[in-house]
């Protein structure tokens, strides 16, 4: 499992916009460098990340090989309630990963 | 036949080398590298949301407190709130080893004596998240590297190293950090070189760094041979530049350009 970080204000109002900003530990290997070997690697990357708020996408994004590596994506979401917000990357050599985050609305 | 362009530039290049006076930084002109940053670097360093080194720092505190099989977890020997002042001791003279140890060889030798883990190396991973939960832990602290005289030897030693020419570019680490502090290199700004965010998060390597891989990339940028892993003199350099640092506030895990 890939560490992540995820923020989000603790206790946002119903209603109200706030920013989302994830982070994910991933290389992002380019697939167009060669090792100290000068044998060619393969390409790992993240190709998909979505957000979901109780199932519905709320915020989705393709990533390509220009992405730096361990990529942060931050995203403004209106507040519609409490619920659970679920994140879902996505990537070469079949990565998936998902983390969910209980939102508490004041 | 050799390239007049190469003799040229050598030349200016010696002559810009011993243009400036031999005068050292002043100690009250002592600048972090972080003042050398664009404020987008910045930014991203001081906000935990964004600065990419807290992934090994939320490794590194579940590390902490993580029971090796058959062995104790750091947290069971270390009281809670121990942790704050470790990396701001270091270097530090280890009486087992007879020789000064930095954090990093400090978390390596209690991993191998009360772990039974074998060694990584300042580079290896659970290494890295550590440091890393342990610089973050020491935030803001003044570095307060350990006085006792047999450290002394040893930053004598890194000194001489500091201020000695090296490599093909026959270039010291003083005349760049000292003299030409603030200065451009290429398109990189050069920085005054205390070492108070290591480990750092530098977005050429994509990834969190320790201080002698930042070392041996300053050895390879002036062409000469990296001293073998594990060396001496890695250790002396280590030593003299926490000394030269001493009482500034410690900033790690930065993130580096």
């Amino acid at each position: 499992m890939a560490r992540t970080l995820i923020h989000l204000p603790p206790e946002p109002k119903r209603g109200e916009v706030i920013d989302i900003q994830v982070t994910i530990a991933h290389p992002m290997e380019t697939g167009f460098r060669s090792n100290d070997q000068g044998v060619p690697m393969q390409r790992d990357i993240l190709t998909h990340f979505e957000c979901r708020f109780e199932g519905r996408t709320v915020f989705r994004a393709e990533l390509h090989p220009a992405i730096a590596a361990n990529p942060y994506i931050a995203f403004a979401w209106r507040v519609e309630g409490p619920g659970t917000l679920s994140f879902t990357w996505e990537g070469d050599k079949g990565f998936q990963q998902t983390e969910t985050v209980a939102l508490k609305v004041a | 036949m050799k390239h007049p362009g190469a003799a040229l530039s050598l030349c200016v290049l010696a002559a810009v080398a011993s243009s400036a006076q031999a005068t050292d930084t002043a100690p009250q002109a002592r600048r972090s590298g972080t003042e050398f940053m664009s404020p987008a670097l910045r930014a991203l360093q001081a906000d935990p949301a964004q600065n990419p080194a807290q992934l090994w720092v939320k490794d590194g505190e579940a590390l902490w407190s993580r029971a090796m099989p058959g062995a104790k977890a750091c947290a069971d020997c270390h009281a809670d709130g121990s942790q704050r002042g470790m990396a701001a001791r270091h270097p530090a003279w280890d009486e087992r080893l007879a020789r000064p140890v930095t954090l990093a060889e400090r978390i390596d030798q209690c991993r191998q004596r009360h772990q039974h883990q074998q060694p990584q190396g300042p580079d290896g991973p659970e290494l890295l998240a550590l440091a890393a939960y342990l610089a973050e832990a020491a935030r803001g602290l003044p570095w307060a590297p350990s006085d006792d005289p047999r450290l002394l030897p040893w930053q004598q030693r890194g000194e001489r190293l500091w201020r000695q020419r090296m490599g093909q570019l026959n270039l010291a680490c003083t005349q760049c950090h000292d003299q030409h502090a603030g200065a451009r290199l290429g398109g990189a700004t050069i920085p005054q070189a205390h070492p108070t965010g290591y480990p750092s998060y530098r977005l050429e390597w994509q990834t969190l760094g320790s201080l002698p891989r930042r070392l041996r990339g300053c050895l390879v940028g002036v062409r000469a041979e990296p001293f073998a892993p594990g060396a001496d003199e890695w250790l002396a350099l280590e030593v003299f530049l926490a000394r030269r640092a001493a009482g500034m506030a410690l900033e790690g895990p930065a993130v580096r350009p």
